[in-house]
This record gives C-alpha cells, sequence and structure tokens, in this order.
C-alpha cells in the first residue's frame, strides 16, 4: 500500500447525507470491470444523466471540483454494501481523502484497507470547509496533514482524531496481511485450544 | 453460599467477542478467529485472483465455503449466469475452490442458494461461531447467536490467508421487543419500522441485540430477516440469543455437530445470553402490537410509512437537508407529498431475496396469492432462496398455487434484488420488492423500488397497487 501522509488538492463538497455505494458504483460497472477501469464510472447515477451526459449542476462536472482530491461528505457517506470497488472507484477518480460527519462502516474499513484517508469531523466543521472551498480559487484547495492530524483551509486549522493504528497503517503503508502473518504462533495457539474447546468448527 | 462471580456482567456480543479474541493488537482492535468464511461469486474470484497475485496461500481451506448466488440467472434450466460477466465470476470461484480444496456448491447443485440463506439451512451458522462474508448482510447470520458480519474484498484475502480479522468492538445496542406482531404484520414490518425510527445512521457503530417477547415468541426464519436488515440502519451486526427454537432449527443440519459434540455444544450455547445487569451503550424499546405493515415511499430503508399513512411533504421537514433528501427521493420515485401511498399502481412484484425468501416468507405470500389473479398489467417474480427452500415449497404446492396465480416461478438466486445478474427492473418502472434495499438505481438505472413483506408484496401483486394486505377480503 502507497504511503499517505499528506494530500494537498482540491476539496468537493457533497454534503447529501447517506449517499450508498450502490450510487457510488453500480452493480454492472462492477461486475463487468477490473480494478483500475472503475474511475469513470463513480458517482455514475448522480454524475450522468440517463443518456451518459454529464448533468452540469452536479458539482464533480464543474470546475475546479471535476479534478478534487478530497471529497466533503455528508452523513453517512458510504452506507449500504460492503463492495470494496466503491473505494476502489473513488480512488481512481482521484479522491485520497473523504470528510463526514460519518459514515457507514464497511466503507470506512475498505478506505483504510486502500490507503485512503477517511476522516469523521462534526458536521458543523464539515459545513465549514464546504462554505470555504465553494468561494473556489485557492479558497477551494485544502490540505490534509495526517501527520499532524489537521486540516488546513484558507479559513482555518482545525484538528481531527484518528485511530493510532489506522493512522500508523497509512503513514507507513503498511500491509495487513503481512503484519497478521508474524502472528502465526498466536492463531496456531488459539486454534489449538479452540479445537479442544470446539471440535465441532473444524473440519 | 456461592462467592461472588468474579466475571462483571456481560452482553451476549461481548461474550461472542472475547471467545475469538486471538490477540489484543491497540486499545480497542482485537484480532478474532474467523470460524466460518463463507465466499460467493461477486467478489470470490477476485480474492482467489488476489491471493495468487500475491504470492499468499489460503490458511484453512476447511473453514470456507462457497456458493455462486449473485450472478447465477433466476431463469427456469438455467445452467449458470446469463449476464456477460457471469461467466468469469462462477469460474473464476469454481477455479479458486479446486485449487484450494474448498467446499464449492455449484450452480445448480441441491444446496445451492442465497449465501445467507444455506449458512442457516446447513448447519453452517451456529451459536457461538464467528462467519464472515464478504457481502453487507451476513448481519443476517445473527439471528442464530452467531458473530456475523459484512467484510470489504481486502478483508477477504486477510481472512483467507490468516482465518482472522482485525477488528474495532463496536458499542452495544439492545432492541427489545415488547407485545406481539399484529395478524398481517410480518418480521419485516417491524424491523422496517425499527430502520424508520432509528434512522439509516441510527446503527452505525453498533453491534445489535433483539431481545424481548416478541423475539421470543418469533420463529427462527423470521429473526433471520430481522437480523438481515440491521445494516440498513448502519449495525455491521444484529444478533438474537440463542434459546430452545435456536437449538431445535439447528438439530441435525448437515453441518450441525452431532453425538457428544451436540451435547457439549448446547452446554455451551445456554450461556449465550447477555447476563442480567450487562450493560449496553444504547437501549431502544418498541411495542410489537403498535406496528402496521410498512412500505418504503424514498431511496433510503429509512424512508419508511404504514401502509395507510400519507407520503411525507418535504415543506413540513424542519430540517432544510432533510427538506431536500425527501424532494429529491419524492422526484426519483415519483409520488406527490400528502397522497395516500396505498393505490400508487407498480408494474412489478419481486418476492425474494436474503431478507424475505425462505420457506415460511413463500408459504405467507402464497396464502394471499391462492385462488387470486396477478393484475394483468404487472409482472411478478418469486425466487425462492435456495435449492431446499424450492424443494420444500414444491413438495408443499405452494409453486402450483404462484403459477396458477400468474407469478414467476424461478431459480434461487439474489435475482432482483441487486442486478448483478442482469435481471433488472426498466427505467421508470415500479416494483414492490421483499429485498432490502430501495436504493437510487438498485433494482436498475432508474427504477423505483418498495420495500415490503411477502405478504404484502403478494397483495399488491393482485390488486396492482400499493395495498394493504389486511383488506384483502377472503
Amino acid at each position: 500500500m502507497e504511503k499517505l501522509t499528506v494530500v494537498t488538492g482540491v476539496a468537493a463538497p457533497l454534503l447529501f447525507p447517506n449517499i450508498n455505494t450502490d450510487v457510488i458504483i453500480r452493480i454492472e460497472r462492477m461486475s463487468k470491470h477490473r480494478r483500475g477501469e472503475l474511475g469513470p464510472w463513480a458517482l455514475e447515477a448522480l454524475r450522468l444523466d440517463a443518456e451518459g451526459r454529464e448533468r452540469p449542476e452536479f458539482v464533480l462536472n464543474q470546475a475546479p471540483f471535476r479534478d478534487a482530491r478530497i471529497l466533503l461528505a455528508g452523513a453517512n457517506f458510504g452506507c449500504g454494501s460492503s463492495r470494496e470497488m466503491a473505494v476502489w472507484a473513488l480512488q481512481e477518480r482521484g479522491f485520497s481523502c473523504i470528510i463526514a460527519p460519518s459514515f457507514g462502516d464497511i466503507f470506512f474499513s475498505n478506505c483504510l484497507q486502500n490507503g485512503v484517508l477517511a476522516i469523521r469531523l462534526p458536521a458543523d466543521a464539515v459545513e465549514r470547509l464546504a462554505e470555504c472551498v465553494r468561494r473556489g480559487g485557492t479558497d477551494a484547495t485544502l490540505t490534509v496533514d495526517l501527520e499532524r492530524q489537521e486540516i488546513r483551509s484558507t479559513a482555518e486549522v482545525i484538528r481531527f482524531d484518528v485511530e493510532p493504528l489506522a493512522r500508523q497503517s497509512l503513514l507507513q503503508g503498511l500491509d495487513p496481511v503481512a503484519v497478521t502473518l508474524q502472528r502465526e504462533t498466536e492463531i496456531a495457539a488459539f486454534q489449538e485450544r479452540d479445537r479442544v474447546q470446539r471440535p465441532w468448527i473444524y473440519g | 453460599m456461592t462467592a461472588t462471580p468474579a466475571m462483571p456482567p456481560r452482553t451476549l456480543f461481548d461474550k461472542l467477542w472475547d471467545a475469538h479474541v486471538v490477540a489484543e493488537i491497540a486499545p480497542g482492535v482485537s484480532l478474532l478467529h474467523v470460524d466460518r468464511h463463507l465466499v460467493h461469486d461477486l467478489g470470490g474470484s477476485g480474492a482467489f485472483a488476489e491471493i495468487d497475485r500475491r504470492g499468499l496461500a489460503v490458511r484453512d481451506p476447511a473453514q470456507v465455503f462457497a456458493v455462486p448466488d449473485h450472478v447465477v440467472s433466476s431463469a427456469p434450466g438455467r445452467t449458470g449466469g446469463n449476464a456477460e460477466w457471469s461467466g468469469k465470476h462462477i469460474d473464476g470461484l469454481r477455479r479458486g475452490c479446486r485449487k484450494w480444496g474448498i467446499r464449492f456448491i455449484d450452480v445448480n447443485d441441491a444446496e445451492q442458494g442465497i449465501v445467507h440463506v444455506i449458512g442457516p439451512e446447513l448447519g453452517l451458522t451456529l451459536p457461538g461461531v464467528l462467519l464472515v462474508c464478504g457481502d453487507s448482510h451476513t448481519c443476517t447470520h445473527g439471528a442464530l447467536g452467531a458473530l456475523a458480519w459484512g467484510i470489504g474484498a481486502s478483508e477477504m484475502v486477510h481472512v483467507l490467508a490468516t482465518q482472522t480479522i482485525v477488528q474495532r468492538r463496536p458499542r452495544r445496542m439492545r432492541v427489545r421487543v415488547g407485545g406481539a406482531l399484529g395478524s398481517g404484520v410480518e418480521p419485516k414490518d417491524l424491523i422496517l419500522a425499527i430502520i424508520g425510527r432509528l434512522g439509516a445512521g441510527g446503527g452505525t457503530g453498533y453491534a445489535i441485540e433483539y431481545a424481548g417477547p416478541a423475539i421470543e415468541a418469533m420463529a427462527i426464519e423470521g429473526r433471520l430477516t430481522l437480523c438481515n436488515l440491521s445494516i440498513e440502519m448502519g449495525a455491521r451486526i444484529g444478533l438474537v440469543a440463542p434459546d430452545e427454537r435456536t437449538f431445535a432449527y439447528v438439530a441435525g443440519r448437515p453441518y450441525a455437530p452431532r453425538g457428544d459434540d451436540w451435547e457439549h455444544a448446547l452446554a455451551q450455547w445456554r450461556q449465550l445470553r447477555s447476563d442480567d445487569g450487562a450493560a449496553f451503550d444504547r437501549e431502544v424499546s418498541i411495542d410489537a402490537s403498535s406496528v402496521a405493515p410498512q412500505v418504503t415511499w424514498g431511496t433510503s430503508p429509512q424512508d419508511v410509512i404504514a401502509i395507510d399513512a400519507t407520503v411525507p411533504d418535504p415543506a413540513q421537514a424542519a430540517d432544510p437537508e432533510r427538506r431536500d433528501a425527501i424532494a429529491s427521493a419524492l422526484a426519483y420515485m415519483d409520488l406527490a407529498p400528502g397522497a395516500p401511498i396505498a393505490g400508487t399502481r407498480i408494474d412489478r412484484v419481486f418476492i425474494g431475496s436474503c431478507t424475505n425468501s425462505r420457506y415460511s416468507d413463500l408459504e405467507r405470500a402464497a396464502a394471499v396469492a391462492r385462488g387470486r389473479q396477478v393484475a394483468a398489467h404487472v409482472e411478478a417474480w418469486v425466487v425462492p432462496g435456495s435449492q431446499a427452500v424450492k424443494r420444500a415449497a414444491e413438495a408443499a404446492g405452494l409453486d402450483r398455487i404462484f403459477r396458477d396465480a400468474g407469478f414467476q416461478w424461478r431459480e434461487p438466486g439474489c435475482s432482483l434484488c441487486v442486478g448483478a445478474n442482469g435481471e433488472m427492473v426498466a427505467p421508470g418502472r415500479r416494483c414492490v420488492s421483499t429485498s432490502n434495499r430501495n436504493f437510487v438505481g438498485r433494482q436498475g438505472p432508474g427504477a423505483r423500488t418498495h420495500l415490503a413483506s411477502p405478504a404484502m408484496a403478494a397483495a399488491a401483486a393482485i390488486a396492482g397497487t400499493l395495498v394493504d394486505v389486511r383488506t384483502l377480503s377472503r
């Protein structure tokens, strides 16, 4: 996994609540296409009309937000299906950081697994950041600094919380599988004890 | 006199969690042992490819079980899937299973079905097991007192390679359900009403235990429906404490323990309940007798009302964000604010999905359909949840009742719940569905979904409109 320390870029405000992973990536796109081909279909249901043309009123179809690297989202972003392709599609579209009041739990873990920084921030703080970036120009750019745990806009600096383990994993670009494989002795010991307690679990 | 127990009272959730801790790796974060890993066709082939690409190995193939359900066709006489991508997903899953020696239940195998239907059916899902699957509706399995939740693609690879998962301990919520469900009111109505009250994010970060007299009185298949929809309020985990109904359901199933093992298991399973005085982070109470048949009007499962209620008016919403959300949902659903929801003309009916495709679901729908006819303008499907459900329904003549009424009787799979097999509702068409998600485009681009119970869906098929099943005369 690539290391993530600081993200600087345009932040797109998309504060609608409960945007689910079906809306982030449609089932037939993720079924048909491979990882690496999903970016063009990210948020298709909102970005494109029934004929596949861009909806001009949608934020990601407008300058400067078309090239955003940071997404400011509404509550419960990424709720619904566990499809990790939702994270891949957003990542391929250019997003490496998503800031929202709350996230779907599975989507949130999927972000961390892929080196996408998902930050929970109180709704009023997300709203203030959105107001700032909507002014456009240099105000549209934010810096998210994982090392210092702060978000810098032209208007303010906001501290954010992140789980220490997730922070370390993102900063160092750790591979969670490789980390767990180092605990093989403990896993084997658990199973040895458990086989006595619950033999019916093991085939 | 016995000594005061050293262990403080614990919730069911905590007992299940604690029993699976391999290591504490950070404050509040544990490495947990996975007892059962269920794998389906939309994700399985990708996970196996990733295992190969990274030079990893499947650590415990005997703990993994695979079945195609998402991309398989539900058309009678199917041999696989009809979507252009079906073949690669089914073949990739089959190949991976063969390579690692994993039990693969093939498309037309006698045990095939939706992964969340066959887990309990085969006894793979047992009280006390920790079970994961790359599907958000894995919360279903908690109905038997299993600790079960949905995971992503990367976590699948982690579980395949290590038979463990890294997880932050969620908070605990208990939803106590008092009273009894009225006639014509189903577990689906109850859980939709709960979601309507708590909201689509109300359970986020929690493991929810459903308890109380109405849950104790509920059959296992109803509990499966209840737990299935936990994720629709954001809770990855739903639970019901196992009881005598659970043990009777599990006994004798193919992968259930037998003989001495059964006795030992039973002794352990009887401890799986929240102790008196165990602390929950949140407690909610609801009276089952106050719940009417429910139907969704919007594009989130929280957008739900009683069938005899009216469509909400965005102008009445105090919060501007909520006002916009309601207006946008009504525009997508083509519904007028303030109009009665009953009487809304429909085009399609889908009875199926991991939420409501089990035998008792079909039985209740058939009781409504018996001797009646599907409205001429409605296309109505019944998709049994598994081959076993299909066989049992056919043995009881339910297929005949549905066919005679004008329903299509189809092959087991996820089908129209998610459209991963290419089966979809056309743009602008309105479908009453017993599934779990009424999201924008869920059943196809521009498709309009109303979630309801099997009996309500059958009633809508007959009436050709949304209708209160309790008002259909016999």
